[in-house]
């Protein structure tokens, strides 16, 4: 499985796309969010957690539709159903090496990118707690939707509308997070629901994407 | 590498399917250790469908597939190689997988593939990609080899140098399935099955008659 996550990351690393271009995304967006809403300040420094939070989210889905993809293509997914390796560890290790390419990166610059939307100091620990705990839920996620959409004409069209829901929850408790910890609430409550649901993320639905692959793979 | 097998595939009465639709049925067959079967027939007869069914890459229509667990690799079409990644990170991948690192010379030698270890595979060409992509079975370590017409891409010279690793692999008691519409020039004359003779919309005979 390591043999596997340094492949992915190796590669992601060289071809320079993957969190690059996520992050590129992130920017963007948070950029035109913090333009089309105006100098308001006040009413930035409201919405910031959340509209980080949803920027992040939709930065996250860009390299979703190519997980399994290029690996279907080029013939490593077969290979690695046959291999002494169990096709829920191939579905790990390569959600980890999205996390590590993607959500990572998005949970690092985040606080960053708080400055444009005038995000209040005490804010910037808890958006990037918030995306640290609950990136590994997004990427999970996003691979058992990669898992279902492989093989399929404008799959990554379908990627998102198929997984754009199953992220709400994961949404709702990490934006809760960001905004309590902004305002001095306590976040207890809301983040071990948040880590929970990444754990759960995590036990669960390599099973769930694996039999999907297997499905598709015949 | 010697393997220890009395019997390393049976096949009884089989049936194959692509897609609900039934490709092939009544097929019967075994390989034993250092044996070769050679599988030809028309295009879209089913014949890499068969051997996907043999790698377990898609469950038969009906049958039985009698062999141990983790005894078959299966080289298709498609190589697997990651062209951002040179020859010798490809292969290190797959000895990684299989956990047979001490085979990595092996397999560049014996594919001639040690001059070019550090090129990336994305450089290389037809030819190279193909045994690249054939280097990884001896890697896998795993007596019986399913191939799907191994030798396109390949010239002479390199077609020779695949002969003799199978010839090795046969030796040390592995066997093969391989699908190909040319003739193998092999040590040992392979078994041949036509397997236009179990085409389910056609006739099929008894599984003596569908030997040549």
């Amino acid at each position: 499985m390591m043999a596997l996550l340094m492949r992915d990351l190796k590669l992601a690393f060289r071809a320079g796309g993957g969190f690059g271009f996520a992050i590129l995304f992130f920017f963007i967006v948070t950029l035109l969010l913090a333009f089309g809403i105006g100098p308001d300040v006040v009413l930035l420094g409201k919405i910031a957690p959340g509209a980080l939070w949803v920027c992040a989210l939709l930065a996250c889905l860009l390299s979703l539709d190519r997980l399994f993809a290029l690996d279907y293509e080029d013939g490593t997914l077969d290979l690695l159903t046959v291999a002494p390796i169990p096709l829920e560890a191939v579905v790990f290790a390569k959600s980890c090496a999205h996390w590590i390419t993607t959500g990572l990166p998005l949970a690092l610059v985040a606080p960053l990118l708080g400055i444009f939307l005038d995000l209040p100091a005490e804010g910037y620990l808890w958006v990037f707690l918030s995306l640290l705990a609950g990136t590994p839920a997004l990427s999970m996620i996003g691979a058992f939707g990669a898992a279902l959409t492989l093989g399929l004409r404008r799959g990554g069209l379908l990627l998102s509308v198929l997984v754009l829901p199953l992220y709400v929850p994961t949404l709702i408790f990490g934006a809760e997070v960001a905004r309590r910890g902004t305002v001095g609430m306590d976040v207890q409550t809301p983040f071990l629901l948040l880590v929970a649901l990444s754990f759960g993320a995590l036990a669960l639905l390599p099973f769930a994407a694996a039999a999907v692959l297997r499905i598709n793979l015949r | 590498m010697v393997y220890g097998h009395l019997m390393i595939l049976s096949v009884k009465d089989l049936s194959v399917s692509r897609g609900g639709r039934l490709l092939l049925s009544g097929l019967n067959f075994e390989v034993l250790p250092s044996e070769a079967l050679v599988l030809t027939g028309p295009n879209g007869l089913g014949k890499t469908s068969l051997l996907r069914t043999l790698a377990g890459l898609q469950p038969q229509a009906g049958g039985e597939i009698i062999t141990e667990n983790e005894t078959a690799v299966y080289a298709g079409h498609a190589d697997g190689l990651k062209s951002g990644l040179s020859v010798i990170e490809n292969l290190r991948f797959w000895a990684d997988i299989f956990a047979s690192r001490h085979r990595l010379n092996d397999a560049l030698e014996q594919f001639d593939l040690s001059d070019l270890k550090n090129r990336l595979a994305g450089r290389l060409s037809a030819g190279q990609k193909r045994r690249l992509g054939l280097a990884r079975l001896v890697l896998s370590e795993r007596p019986l080899w399913l191939l799907d017409e191994p030798t396109v891409s390949l010239d002479e010279p390199s077609r020779q140098g695949f002969y003799k690793t199978l010839q090795t692999h046969f030796d040390d008691g592995g066997g093969a399935v391989i699908v190909s519409h040319t003739p193998l020039a092999l040590a040992r004359s392979p078994k041949v099955m036509d397997l236009s003779l179990f085409a389910a919309q056609g006739f099929f005979t008894t599984e003596v008659d569908a030997f040549l």
